[in-house]
């Protein structure tokens, strides 16, 4: 093995870890001046020694080199190759798997623009580096094609995230919810670690495709059926299937904003394209059968499953929701059901379908939560209450959250729209016989209840009359133009789909 | 030509939301105005193929999933869209009074309208259902922001009605799609689906379209709905959107399902009978003037449902033309009860019967007679004539339903008469207290006496000679598939 060749083709992973140490760095040389050598900050110290509005400098530097790093990164990530495999699978380049590689780095650097605006934060250089170490783990994930990578990849990017989430040292819920994180996480991640010993044993390879040959010729051994479920139990976590979802809604409402939009976004799409390429080609002989008649046992029951139990468990839940966070997090339980619908369907079409929507859906995600930090850093709090009148102080903010409802809200014409068509029409075809129709039915069913609580935000945001607000904020150019970004991006998927799709269907050839 | 119609409204809704309050309703009524010539202009265009579902544009969108942006008319479309263009400016013309947020009030309004363009101008079932769901949320702002009564319930229970129903049509196309492996509306109405599938899509897909269309028992967002929009929302609401559901549910349901159409019509033709009667019965009972007419709009769509039950020509086109007619009707009468409100500030039927309202207000006085006349079935006004189209169509597949049906009109009288004498011809007004006073500045606009003359002038041409429109109805609906000889 040549190492220039490996230094070429892991090029972006080397740029961002570069960065990441870059950005350490600054934020150590820089960062702390102002409030001494004490390592936790709290708010209120920020609040007398700055105005919150106006970052430090050292804070715009940091992100400017986050960002710029993640976006060189990208850059290098369209000069690899494209096909290439190291090490058995370890580090595979293909178009599909480049693609994704640029929608994490792209929706990482969404979150540094989101972090840039949050100003509890204490030591930015190390939040900010955590999410740079927490990008390579997804670009890892993304781009491997191996089980001891992927594992490693989960755990980079889980313990970063962990310690993303108990960053705000401020806050007592942002410590609750990483550790939390932490528990169920690392729990997962041992189930997960036992199932893949399961698949080794049995197969005496760690590589997708060998598993796959591997698989080919055995019946489904109990053996396997365990190490395949457990497999599984680490990804449902990762993706907040439910029943594995309990740890998202206090994630998501106690982290840190960015923090948040970045499991919700990132993490997710890595998850799902990781999930996908184990299960459509590791597994791919054990696929067993999830249609209405002709249930077979395999991982597309199991799938089914997790998927109905998402669908039905996360819209219900988010029904009662008060707080626009947990309500986002339960929804993001619903979500992972229906973008598990494509996985059930199996075959190209589907995990094409699976792909298409959990990037729009990243998106969507990621703009709603830097809505979510705007409204936040105004009241100190995300209730729906913190929301009333907001279209009156911001209408812009207004009108990007009310695209980004409607899209998760699955209406047109905007991205999340078109993604369940794909999705759905995917898993109608996939199944003989419309075997796969119970799923879609209650697919749409649980959009029709998620209906419900979008138009209530967005109720709450119009029609509602504004209350006092505590400190009035007015989005800067950058933060308005990341929104507007993101709001144009999700409503011009939705209006133009070919755009994604083609790149998407092309990557698999 | 006709396709700019879709664009200058959507163009019309976005340039609004950059300018000044002041230019809002202008911006709204140029737009919609322009909409309705490009309509008139399509609709007495000579020589145009009215039979046939004419492509006016067809370029590839999503050519990975067979998705084409695909436009086309045929005499049915061009009708559809002469009525939006008409309900367009009359809504744009009682709203000018919209003093709170005109400008997002006009933008939502203008996506409703641009959307119900769409609707009836797609050739692709794909598209055609990114417009019918696009008009869903426009119309939850208009009421939860601009609404009155119970306006966030009845704003959410219309909203999430719509969204059920978009459900099963989703469901309905997704089977279609999926075994056709095509989204052009033009070649599944050539294709042969299986009986067996036909069976079980063909309700699913009806039913879809027919909960926007008020189908009994789905009926009940209707009246809620129509009583907590403003007036506007209201006219839009029984004069376009409802008609969404009705034409979905011909050129996509019966169309593309003769066979399960087959099976189902004469259910079809059952809840249609009882919604025409149950709804005017209820409208009997009602004390606001918003609910009665909520519920006669409700049973004046069960003449629509009954008349595609017919299956034969004349059913059809009578349908059809109840579409246009009701949405002309619908619309004047709910004008009125919102010009109505705005000046009393009650709908309460026992309120305005002592208010004498027909010496302060005789124009709408007027109106309101005329649109009373139109609903009841009167001759020489257009509801008479699509009624006895449909009936005569009825009559030859289910005489009994027409009998039933006869019982709903004498009930639709009842009501009516019933609303027009406590609303406007109460008691003296000298003899009790007299209670309205009529401000000079709530005395009636131009442009209400514009917006209500333009539906009363459209209500007596058609009735007067319902040939303009048959004309271009009737061959489109001979070269439909599922009429049975």
């Amino acid at each position: 093995m040549r190492y220039l060749e490996l230094l070429q083709l892991a090029a972006p992973e080397a740029i961002v870890v570069i960065t990441a140490l870059a950005v350490l760095t600054i934020g150590l040389v820089t960062g702390r001046r102002g409030v001494g050598a004490t390592v936790s900050v709290a708010a209120g110290a920020w609040n007398a020694g700055d105005t919150p509005a106006t970052p430090p400098a050292s804070m715009g530097l940091c992100s400017f080199v986050a960002a710029l790093g993640l976006a060189v990164a990208a850059g290098a990530v369209l000069q690899l190759p494209p096909h290439a495999t190291l090490l058995h699978g370890m580090l595979v380049i293909s178009p599909l798997n480049s693609l994704f590689k640029i929608v994490c780095l792209v929706l990482a650097i969404f979150v540094v623009l989101l972090a840039r605006s949050e100003h509890s934060l204490p030591n930015k250089g190390e939040y900010l580096a955590m999410i740079l170490l927490a990008t390579i783990g997804l670009l890892l994930l993304v781009g491997s094609e191996e089980l001891l990578m992927i594992f490693i990849g989960l755990e980079l990017t889980g313990l970063s995230l962990y310690v993303m989430t108990a960053f705000d040292k401020a806050h007592q819920s942002s410590a609750e919810a990483g550790l939390k994180y932490f528990l169920f996480g690392s729990m997962a991640s041992a189930f997960t670690l036992f199932g893949l010993s399961f698949i080794y044993g049995l197969t005496g390879a760690t590589a997708l495709a060998s598993i796959e040959q591997g698989l080919a010729t055995a019946p489904l051994p109990p053996l396997l059926a365990a190490g395949i479920i457990m497999t599984l139990v680490g990804f449902a976590f990762k993706i907040a299937a439910a029943p594995f979802h309990l740890w998202a809604p206090d994630a998501y409402q106690g982290a840190p904003v960015s923090a948040a939009a970045f499991i919700a976004s990132g993490s997710k799409v890595a998850s799902f394209v990781v999930l996908g390429k184990i299960v459509l080609i590791g597994f791919g002989p054990m696929h067993g059968s999830a249609a209405w008649h002709a249930m077979a046992g395999g991982w597309t029951p199991i799938l089914a499953v997790l998927a109905a139990l998402s669908i039905l468990i996360g819209n219900l839940v988010a029904l009662v929701q008060k707080n626009v966070r947990r309500l986002l997090a339960y929804s993001a339980v619903a979500h992972a059901g229906y973008t598990l619908l494509g996985l059930v369907a199996g075959g190209r079409e589907g995990f094409s379908a699976t792909l298409f929507y959990t990037t729009t859906y990243a998106l969507t995600l990621a703009g709603a939560f830097g809505v979510v930090g705007f409204v936040r850093r105004e009241n100190a709090g995300d209730d729906l209450s913190d929301f009333a009148g907001l279209s009156a102080r911001s209408p812009l903010l207004a009108g990007c959250m009310a695209i980004f409802m409607l899209s998760l809200a699955g209406l047109p014409p905007l991205a999340g729209f078109f993604g369940k068509f794909y999705l759905f029409s995917a898993a109608l075809r996939a199944g003989a016989d419309y075997g796969l129709l119970w799923l879609v039915a209650l697919a749409l069913f649980g959009s029709l209840i998620s209906l419900y609580y979008y138009l209530i935000v967005l109720k709450v945001i119009f029609a509602d009359e504004s209350k006092p607000i505590g400190f009035a904020d007015h989005p800067d150019f950058l933060q308005r133009l990341t929104l507007s970004l993101l709001a144009a991006t999700v409503l011009l998927l939705g209006i133009i789909p070919g755009t994604l799709l083609t790149r998407i269907i092309a990557s698999f050839s | 030509m006709i396709a700019w119609a879709i664009y200058l409204t959507f163009a019309g809704a976005v340039i609004l939301l950059f300018l000044p309050r002041g230019l809002a309703r202008w911006i709204a009524l140029a737009t919609a105005a322009s909409g309705f010539a490009i309509a008139l202009a399509a609709f007495f265009a000579p020589g145009a193929d009215l039979a046939h579902f004419a492509t006016i544009i067809r370029v590839p969108w999503v050519p990975a999933l067979g998705m084409n942006y695909h436009l086309a008319a045929d005499g049915i479309s061009l009708t559809m869209t002469l009525v939006t263009g008409l309900i367009a400016v009359c809504a744009v013309l009682f709203s000018w009074k919209v003093e709170s947020r005109p400008n997002e009030f006009f933008f939502w309004l203008l996506l409703v309208v641009g959307g119900s363009y769409g609707v009836f101008l797609s050739a692709d079932l794909f598209l055609l259902f990114v417009f019918y769901e696009l008009v869903i949320v426009p119309k939850y702002f208009l009421i939860a922001i601009w609404g009155s009564t119970n306006k966030e319930y009845g704003a959410m229970k219309l909203t999430l009605y719509s969204f059920f129903g978009g459900a099963l049509v989703f469901i309905g196309i997704l089977a279609i799609y999926t075994t056709a492996g095509s989204l052009d509306l033009t070649q599944l109405a050539r294709y042969q689906f299986t009986p067996q599938l036909q069976g079980w899509a063909f309700p699913v897909l009806f039913l879809g379209f027919a909960v926007l269309a008020g189908i009994w028992p789905l009926h009940t967002w209707a009246p809620t709905g129509h009583v907590a929009a403003p007036t506007a929302g209201s006219m839009l609401l029984a004069g376009i959107v409802m008609k969404l559901g009705a034409y979905g549910a011909l050129r996509v349901a019966l169309n593309l399902f003769p066979l399960g159409f087959a099976i189902w019509s004469k259910w079809i033709a059952i809840l249609a009978v009882i919604g025409i009667v149950y709804a005017a019965a209820v409208a009997l009972r009602q004390n606001d003037l918003k609910f009665v007419i909520g519920y006669s709009s409700v049973s004046h769509m069960g003449f629509i449902l009954l008349g595609l039950a017919a299956a034969n020509v004349l059913g059809v086109s009578g349908a059809v033309l109840q579409m246009f007619s009701h949405g002309v009707i619908g619309a004047l009468l709910f004008a009125l009860a919102g010009a109505v409100y705005y000046r009393t500030h009650t709908r309460n039927l026992d309120d305005l019967s002592r208010m004498g309202l027909s010496r302060a207000l005789p124009f709408f006085a007027f109106a309101f007679v005329i649109a009373s006349a139109a609903s009841m079935g009167i001759p020489g006004f257009s509801g008479f004539a699509a009624e006895i189209t449909i009936l005569i169509g009825v009559w030859k597949t289910f005489p009994m339903a027409v009998w039933m049906t006869g019982i709903g009109m004498v009930l639709v009288a009842a009501f009516t008469l019933r609303a027009l004498k406590k609303s406007f011809f109460g008691e003296d007004p000298i003899a009790s207290v007299r209670r309205a006073v009529v401000l000079p500045n709530e005395a009636v606009t131009g442009a209400e006496k514009l917006g209500a003359s333009l539906l009363i002038f459209a209500t007596i041409a058609v009735g007067l000679y319902p040939k303009l429109l048959l004309d271009r109805i009737i061959p489109a609906v001979e070269t439909m598939r599922f009429l049975q000889p």
